[in-house]
């Protein structure tokens, strides 16, 4: 029966892709987005391990903070292979003969540096020579803000150094992606000169190592913890780089990949409606094959051959869209991103796009597929062929559900997030039955309704309720476009909020970071005699690591995924006799202000229960090699959002206060005239101190989040074009009736302007229809995400849902409207002697 | 089973009733059918509009099921039938002329002849096909799509893929309905000597007393019933 079939369908391919277009579009558009996602991604991790070792600068790196490695490590590190030193700070940067102050990424490197990659300079000259004596090269966003050209003088601590280059290229600036001040680079003699390598300061040391061979990076780790157990390093091989901003990628990602299966499910409602539409055109060939003889069975397999290689077209299409996009937006995302994108096809993320797209098509055709060959040939015998319209069978039904079950399980498997995959499609499943349920029940409402007087508005209502109106499959596809637009809106206009808009009034104008402690008396006197200063508060903080939870190495506590950066890397500790300002104590006790027992620790309660403990377990808290063991006394709950400063864990006073440490201060300035005047003083008093401008943070956070929403708004977009397709088909299919409609009103007198009224009443309400349940249904599921995915809170906006939503209305009036002026233009008489 | 039954008679309804639901009440189309037709018999069923003619014939193909009664083709009883074995039948037993021809535009001429000899398999399909349009005059148009024939020419076609696998009857319904009437009569030749060249039986509905004359009994319809049988004027 298939190869007869397959003899068949090729037969009916004559007709070309006649019916066919809006499939090949829907499809192709959906598809093109998740090929286009996945291939970017895909593209930025082949580029970002492809560049590995260049990102972290050697096979290994191993890092160190607050103090530099002993000999003796240093000579542990130098028998596995090649070694290069680098050292990195914050600190202020003053250009000579200027006040204007700014927080710059200090940069030590030695004469081996880079390792791996080539670092560039403008002009071209070799790394020796740039950073010779107090020579240094800066990064061009530096060279702007502070007006700075080649051979101008900048101050940083107690050295003057000689612009001699622009940093053009740091093959492992990657490694710090997100940072907050541009880079200067300069030597280790200058950068001990520069007076800020104080105990505590917050300066990260890091060797990497090319290893030499006969050595492995398994071995190095091993020799590591038997030879040097306390050293308190953190070793990363080159596979590990940039976590961070590998996590954030794969995150956007997966982001991004279900917002661009929305665009497919939308456009799958488009498939399954040109499926029926193309079919319903062909229902006299099929009751022909079933009255020559033909099974139904025949038909079903003939026709679905034919959809399926219609399909292999529109995947095809939409597989080379997303396959170029890396191409295409490679260039601008290396301008964005501090990696470069390896461009080139990457099959497994356009096999993903492929299988949906293909389980897309299936879950939308079987059943229009099953309808169609169940047509009676006796029909033959009569004018018209009408399309069955009775159930179509379990068999049809239970394929339908296992198309969906396979795109379910496709993007369950291949999600970096399955918990998330799995709520996406809870929610995709909720709002197809919502917009369809709705859609049916105002159907049903506006049955009931009576008949207005009116004729137009009956015209109108009736259009919208009578049997096969589009009502039901546009509030699903252009429903659910617009439901993912009010989403996205809503989060970003949250996320916006958040940022700029929830800063408490009073929020710290600077902090001041590396203050030492025989410092700190004099910063509060400079403080106290700044006008407009006030809120001052400063704190100790002690950078370490958690080594253990009830005795269990940290690197083996089993730990929920949002308090996994509780165990990793360097944190800062502090300690206290009060309570923070911005916490309360949500369990336990807080100790007396003039506590002297054995080591107590308050931690934050979500990290805390995130760990699994709570009041009387113990933490072991490595702070420069040495271990302290204290027992949890209180469980605090922290509202991060005032900006004041606070800390995951806290200690009770004694254990910590001999260890070195910096003090931490915010203050706040209620006259901007004042901000440059207090650095300019502070830059004087203590060189060894920097700002950090509470503003430019924002804005740093601001940039990053403009990225992410620029790409989510034009994967929505997709969305919203998908829905818009299945739109002008819906319109387009209705046409014919239309025009029908339109001579007969013509013919009883009505004027155009009348009938255009009635369309126009009719498009009106649907998009009002659809607008409302999207706006619902967006809601919802912005709400969702930002409460539960993001861990944030949710305020509703009206202008933002609002907008959105009358995106549709206009939308919908205006493509019907398009649609159907055509109709209004049509003469009387064919249309009149062909009924 | 058998291909016939023992008295001769290819096709026989005993009691046949069909009545469909309707928002006022079941509408009942044929109201008790009695109607033997033999092996090569031609039969002409007349009456007026709405006296359920193309009904009486959806039935006999295994189109429509009735709702009473009996009906037997070829030995096979129909109602014994599944979808696909009504299928099967009509793929054997019969051959239909539809009015409007009911030919597949995106196949050409002889894949229209073809398929039903396709679907019982037959190897030799194209070649028996291009046989019945040779015989039907139509040899030099195999390769030609529906859209490029005339109406005649199409009906000649349509009547080539109705005998082209041989089949126990004919089915031709009002198959001059669509044609003017120099056509008309040129088809109903063709029809004629084809069922007589296949030996098949011949069940023709007609509006054409002229046409219906030609069969060998003429059977009238009025209101769902037999209500009268005449011998045809050239039998």
């Amino acid at each position: 029966m298939i190869a007869l079939a397959l003899r068949l369908a090729r037969r009916e391919l004559r007709g070309g892709l006649k019916g066919f277009r809006l499939f090949l579009a829907c499809l192709a558009l959906g598809v093109g987005a998740i090929a286009a996602v996945g291939s970017v991604t895909a593209s930025l991790m082949a580029g970002l391990a492809a560049d590995a070792r260049a990102i972290l600068g050697g096979d290994v790196e191993v890092a160190l903070v607050q103090r530099d490695a002993t000999d003796e490590e240093r000579g542990f590190l130098a028998r596995f292979g090649k070694l290069s030193h680098v050292a990195e700070l914050r600190a202020m940067a003053v250009k000579q003969g200027s006040e204007d102050r700014t927080l710059v990424e200090l940069k030590a490197v030695d004469a081996a540096y880079p390792l791996v990659g080539t670092i560039g300079f403008e002009p071209e000259q070799p790394l020796a020579r740039a950073i010779a004596g107090r020579g240094a090269a800066v990064e061009p966003a530096l060279a702007s803000r502070l007006g700075l050209a080649v051979g101008d003088v900048l101050s940083v601590g107690d050295v003057k150094l000689e612009i001699r280059a622009i940093l053009a290229r740091e093959p492992d600036k990657a490694t710090g992606a997100f940072t907050f001040g541009p880079r200067v680079l300069v030597s280790f003699d200058t950068l001990r000169a520069t007076g800020l390598l104080l105990p505590g300061s917050l300066v990260r040391h890091q060797y990497r190592l090319m290893m030499a061979p006969g050595h492995t990076i398994p071995d190095l780790r091993a020799a590591a913890s038997a030879e040097q157990p306390q050293a308190g390093w953190r070793i990363r091989a080159f596979d590990e780089a940039a976590p961070g901003l590998r996590r954030f990628l794969e995150r956007i990602g997966q982001y991004l990949t279900l917002v661009g299966l929305t665009a497919l499910l939308v456009g799958g409602v488009g498939v399954g409606n040109a499926v029926r539409s193309y079919l319903d055109g062909k229902l006299t060939a099929i009751a022909t094959l079933k009255a020559l003889g033909a099974p139904a069975r025949l038909a079903f397999a003939t026709y679905l051959i034919l959809v399926l290689v219609m399909a292999a077209g529109g995947i095809l299409a939409g597989l080379v869209l997303g396959a170029v996009t890396p191409m295409i937006f490679g260039r601008a995302l290396a301008v964005v991103l501090p990696i470069q994108a390896k461009v080139g096809l990457y099959w497994p993320p356009l096999a993903v796009a492929a299988a949906c797209g293909l389980f897309t098509t299936l879950a939308f055709a079987f059943v229009p597929l099953a309808r169609a060959s169940q047509v009676a040939p006796g029909d033959l015998f009569r004018a018209q062929i009408s399309p069955p319209r009775r159930f179509p069978g379990w068999l049809p039904v239970a394929g339908t559900g296992a198309a969906f079950l396979a795109l379910s399980l496709l993007m369950v498997a291949t999600a970096q997030d399955r918990w998330l995959a799995l709520w996406f499609l809870l929610g995709a499943i909720g709002s197809v039955f919502l917009f369809h349920g709705t859609a049916t029940a105002i159907a049903a409402l506006a049955r009931r309704a009576g008949r207005p007087s009116r004729p137009l508005l009956r015209l109108a209502l009736a259009n919208l309720t009578r049997p096969g109106s589009p009502m039901g499959a546009l509030a699903l596809s252009l429903g659910l476009g617009l439901t993912v637009l009010v989403a996205v809106a809503l989060i970003e206009r949250n996320l916006d909020r958040q940022v700029n808009e929830r800063l408490p009034e009073r929020a710290p104008t600077f902090f001041f970071i590396d203050i030492q402690p025989d410092q700190a008396e004099a910063f509060d006197r400079l403080i106290a005699s700044t006008p407009g200063a006030s809120d001052l508060s400063r704190t100790p903080m002690i950078r370490g690591r958690v080594a253990s939870v009830n005795g269990v190495p940290a690197d083996q506590v089993k730990v929920a995924p949002g308090a996994a950066w509780a165990l990793q890397g360097d944190r800062g500790f502090s300690y206290a006799r009060h309570v923070p300002a911005n916490a309360r104590i949500v369990e336990g006790k807080w100790w007396p202000a003039d506590y002297s027992g054995p080591p107590l620790v308050s931690m934050d309660v979500n990290i805390a229960r995130g760990l699994g403990i709570g009041i009387g377990d113990r933490v072991g808290l490595n702070v420069l090699g040495r271990v302290i063991e204290a027992e949890i006394a209180s469980l605090r709950e922290i509202d991060w959002g005032t900006l004041s400063m606070n800390f995951t864990f806290i200690f009770a006073p004694g254990a910590l206060d001999r260890a070195p440490q910096t003090h931490l201060a915010t203050v706040h300035l209620a006259l901007p005239q004042e901000e440059g005047k207090l650095l300019a003083a502070m830059g004087k008093a203590f060189p060894n101190v920097s700002a950090v401008r509470v503003k430019d943070a924002i804005d740093a956070a601001n940039r990053i989040l403009e990225g992410i929403a620029f790409a989510v708004r034009v994967t929505a977009a997709v969305t919203l074009a998908a829905g818009t397709l299945v739109l002008a088909g819906a319109v387009a299919a209705g046409h014919r009736r239309r025009v029908k409609d339109a001579v007969v009103l013509k013919v009883l007198g009505a004027r155009r302007v009348e009938v255009l009224g009635a369309y126009l009443l009719e498009f009106g309400l649907l998009g009002l229809v659809i607008a409302a349940i999207a706006a619902v249904a967006g809601t919802v599921a912005g709400w969702a995400i930002l409460v539960f995915a993001m861990r944030s809170d949710f305020a509703f906006s009206a202008i933002a849902v609002a907008g959105s939503a009358s995106l549709s209305v206009v939308l919908t009036v205006l493509l019907g409207l398009i649609g159907t002026w055509h109709a209004l233009g049509q003469k009387a008489a064919p249309m009149l002697r062909e009924a | 089973m058998t291909d016939a039954s023992a008295d001769g008679a290819l096709l026989e309804l005993a009691g046949v009733q069909v009545s469909l639901p309707s928002t006022v009440g079941p509408v009942n189309i044929l109201r008790g059918i009695d109607l033997s037709i033999r092996r090569g018999e031609a039969i002409a069923v007349v009456g007026p509009s709405g006296a359920g003619k193309s009904t009486l014939m959806m039935v006999v193909a295994g189109l429509e099921r009735i709702s009473a009664g009996r009906i037997s083709l070829a030995g096979h009883e129909l109602s014994s039938l599944d979808e696909d074995g009504l299928a099967l039948l009509r793929r054997k037993h019969v051959g239909i002329v539809f009015q409007s021809f009911r030919l597949v535009p995106t196949m050409t001429a002889l894949e229209n002849v073809a398929v039903p000899l396709e679907l019982a398999g037959r190897d030799d399909a194209f070649d028996a096909a291009s046989e019945a349009l040779n015989s039907v005059g139509l040899g030099h148009r195999l390769e030609h799509y529906p859209d490029q024939l005339s109406g005649g020419e199409q009906q000649r076609v349509a009547i080539a893929r109705a005998v082209v696998a041989k089949p126990s009857l004919i089915l031709a319904d009002e198959p001059t309905g669509n044609l003017d009437g120099d056509t008309g009569h040129q088809i109903i030749e063709l029809l004629f000597e084809r069922r007589r060249a296949t030996g098949s039986t011949l069940m023709l509905i007609t509006h054409d007393p002229e046409l219906a004359g030609r069969a060998d009994r003429i059977v009238r319809l009025a209101d769902g019933k037999v209500v009268g049988e005449s011998v045809g004027a050239l039998a």
